[in-house]
């Protein structure tokens, strides 16, 4: 008998406390199926952000700090400059990222710190209940858009893979999905490839994944994966952003 | 050499390895003095950051990681600093943050004042937390609390705030740096450098558990505690035969001091008790004091802050006179001894009727 | 190739995800209920399991290990 596929090394025995569906759990296993493969769980240090994924420490048997609503990259920031030896990544939901912590990441981008950002895209804030992110697109419903988001009064939804590419301290940007069985396999290689680039200390490295939130997008599980591929997609366009050298 | 620069070079001897900073005038000094000299140190990091909340985000980072990490900044930057102070606070990583005031409030201006007195000492950003907070008088002192500073935030692993002003940060005064005594050894059993060989670390202050987090505010309390029995700083002057004591901090000591001074002169005696440690505050000498004298005169570069504290500690005995000066006014010595001295003869005549 | 799944039913939460993308349908819901109140997935070990692990893949939860039998096994 051949084990196909079993729980990776290093992550804890506890449950998950993400909703049923949600994208998170898939994006959370694949960080750690990476991390064992590359056999990087004695450098690794992860920085868990506020929003859904702030229990990352739960989850991975790596070194994990917390860190304030949006501060995550200049908490990685300040971690890997101390200890350059280290694979830092943090993890960010599009609140945190693209809203209050749009200077901590544009700054570290921009400067070409030598760490990974996991940016979850799910077009909400998840955590406190499904109100409007800058990623929620135009016309979509949500708590606090809820006759749609309208470009006149709330803007657009935020690129942040296309405004990074802009900047020269970044060195791989690349936008997937975790929707379906062949876009994880990507977005595993996605992450894989941005801790080699962090390692070849090409630059600032981002994967921007769209991850389904059935919760706050009050869709089933199986609606939320397709409504990525039919809604999400055609604004954030999946594939390559930026590589400024092969890894 | 200027405070500023002073109290960046005491860091660097201290062991700080990671500087933070964003300018604001009036302790730039002390970031363009570490953008030189940090750089120079095995390991030395210094970034300018892209805010204030980054700047403290990073040195949150850098302590986790087990540097001596230390920010600078004055009052509407420490603003900014607070959440990630709490931060600190919570998750019991040792920092030093600088805060050379200036008047406020809002954008204020740039001269020296003492408006960040509750900020510091309240611990102005969220939760039940503590800084410890060391007031300098003088360059040198400036200089000596930096390893001070350093050590107590390791000790109790807990952010420590230096409080200066801009008069502090800019003056220019003799200092020499003690070579510090080779430094003690502090268990970093919480660093995270990759679970090599030991298991996992986790750095966090969210218990959704509201009695884990209740233990976990009793024991930041008892920490607290621990910090107010054994780390309480002041210094006195002239108090022995005083009929009056003199309350100030910082440069408002030194000012309290010259005016302090011309008084004896006059045959008024006056004494100064100095908090250098604004928390923990020195609540056992002024009541001790108050055993001896019934005139307390507080001095504070604001509309009065440390004055509550003062109140709290003599828990209604005495007669507290108060001066104060906002928005970044230095009065001289001259002008405080005549405000001191008319308070002076106005108790005297009182107390004969 | 024959291959088998063990789903752990206390991670389970019935999001569904497997069944639909498993190319051989060999797994269904259950009216079985956890601790945490969710219906569970389960295997049913008649359908053709390849042991392609497309349903691990997608799993939200890790709740799924797969395991292909090999011909040695079988005897
Ligand atoms: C300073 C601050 N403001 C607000 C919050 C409340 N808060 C927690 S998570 C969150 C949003 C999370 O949304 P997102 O970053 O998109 O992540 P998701 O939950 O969708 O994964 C907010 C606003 C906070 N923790 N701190
Ligand atoms: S709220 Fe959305 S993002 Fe958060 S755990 Fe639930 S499904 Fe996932
Ligand atoms: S994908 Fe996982 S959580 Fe969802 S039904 Fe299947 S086994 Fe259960």
């Amino acid at each position: 008998m051949k084990t196909v596929y079993c729980r990776p090394k290093c992550m804890k025995e506890a449950h998950f406390h993400y909703c049923p569906g949600c994208g998170h759990g898939v994006i959370t296993r694949l960080i750690a199926e990476v991390v064992d493969e590359m056999e990087l769980r004695d450098k690794t240090i992860c920085v868990a952000p506020a929003g859904c994924g702030m229990l990352l420490y739960n989850y991975f048997d790596i070194d994990t700090i917390e860190s304030a609503h949006g501060r995550g990259a200049a908490v990685a920031t300040g971690i890997k400059r101390v200890r350059p030896e280290n694979l830092v990544f943090s993890y960010q939901g599009d609140g945190d990222l693209a809203a209050i912590g749009t200077a901590e990441g544009f700054h570290a981008a921009n400067r070409g710190e030598l760490i990974s950002v996991i940016f979850v895209n799910n077009g909400v804030y998840g955590m406190t209940g499904g109100q409007m992110a800058p990623t929620t697109m135009l016309e979509q419903v949500t708590t606090t858009s809820p006759a749609g988001r309208d470009s006149v009064l709330q803007g657009h939804p935020v690129k942040i893979c296309e405004v990074y590419a802009t900047l020269d301290g970044t060195s791989y940007l690349e936008r997937v999905a975790v929707n379906k069985p062949a876009a994880i396999i990507k977005t595993k290689k996605a992450i894989a490839k941005a801790f080699r680039h962090q390692q070849q200390k090409t630059g600032f490295s981002l994967v921007e994944i769209l991850s389904p939130c059935p919760t706050n997008w009050k869709m089933s599980p199986l609606d939320s994966c397709r409504w990525v591929d039919d809604v999400m997609t055609k604004v954030f366009p999946l594939g390559l952003i930026k590589e400024t050298k092969k890894c | 050499m200027s405070g500023n620069s002073a109290v960046g070079e005491a860091a660097v001897l201290a062991g700080c390895t990671a500087y933070f900073g964003y300018p604001i005038t009036p302790q730039n000094e002390l970031t363009e003095h570490m953008a030189k000299r940090i750089v120079e140190v095995p390991g030395g990091v210094f970034i300018q950051s892209e805010s204030e909340i980054a700047a403290i985000n990073m040195v949150l980072g850098a302590s986790a990681a087990g540097a001596r990490a230390m920010t600078s900044s004055s009052g509407p930057g420490i603003s900014l600093k607070q959440e990630g102070i709490s931060y600190l606070a919570a998750d019991e990583l040792p920092a030093v943050i600088v805060n050379m005031m200036r008047g406020g409030p809002g954008m204020g201006n740039i001269s020296p004042a003492q408006s960040d007195y509750l900020q510091a000492t309240r611990g102005g950003g969220h939760g039940d937390y503590r800084t410890i907070v060391l007031a300098p008088a003088s360059v040198q002192e400036a200089a000596d609390l930096v390893y001070v500073a350093f050590d107590l935030a390791d000790t109790y692993r807990n952010p420590v705030v230096i409080l200066g002003d801009g008069m502090l940060g800019q003056m220019m005064e003799p200092v020499t740096f003690t070579t510090a005594a080779p430094r003690k050894e502090y268990p970093k059993e919480y660093v995270l450098s990759g679970a090599s060989g030991r298991p996992s670390r986790m750095i966090r202050s969210l218990l959704f558990d509201t009695k884990e987090e209740e233990e976990h505010n009793w024991k930041l309390f008892r920490k607290y505690q621990l910090m107010e029995h054994n780390e309480v700083r002041y210094e006195t002057f002239l108090l022995d035969d005083a009929d009056m004591a003199v309350l100030a901090y910082g440069i408002a000591a030194r000012i309290a001091k010259g005016a302090i001074k011309r008084l004896r002169q006059e045959g008024l005696k006056v004494g100064l008790i100095r908090p250098i440690t604004l928390w923990p505050f020195p609540m056992k000498i002024i009541q001790e004091t108050a055993k001896q004298l019934g005139d307390f005169f507080v001095f504070e570069m604001s509309t009065g802050q440390m004055i509550e504290d003062v109140k709290l500690a003599l828990e209604g005995k005495g007669h507290i006179h108060f001066y104060g000066r906002p928005g970044g006014v230095i009065p001289t010595p001259v002008e405080l001894s005549r405000i001191i001295a008319r308070h002076c003869y106005q108790s005297q005549r009182s107390k004969k009727r | 190739m024959k291959g088998f799944i063990r789903i752990d039913p206390e991670r389970c939460k019935g999001c569904s995800l497997c069944m639909e993308y498993c190319p051989g349908h060999a797994i269904s819901l259950t009216n079985r209920l956890n601790l945490k109140g969710y219906f569970v997935a389960d295997f049913e070990d008649k359908k053709e399991c390849t042991g392609c692990a497309v349903c691990a893949v997608m799993c939200p939860e890790v709740a799924i290990e797969v395991y292909q039998i090999e011909k040695t096994d079988e005897r």
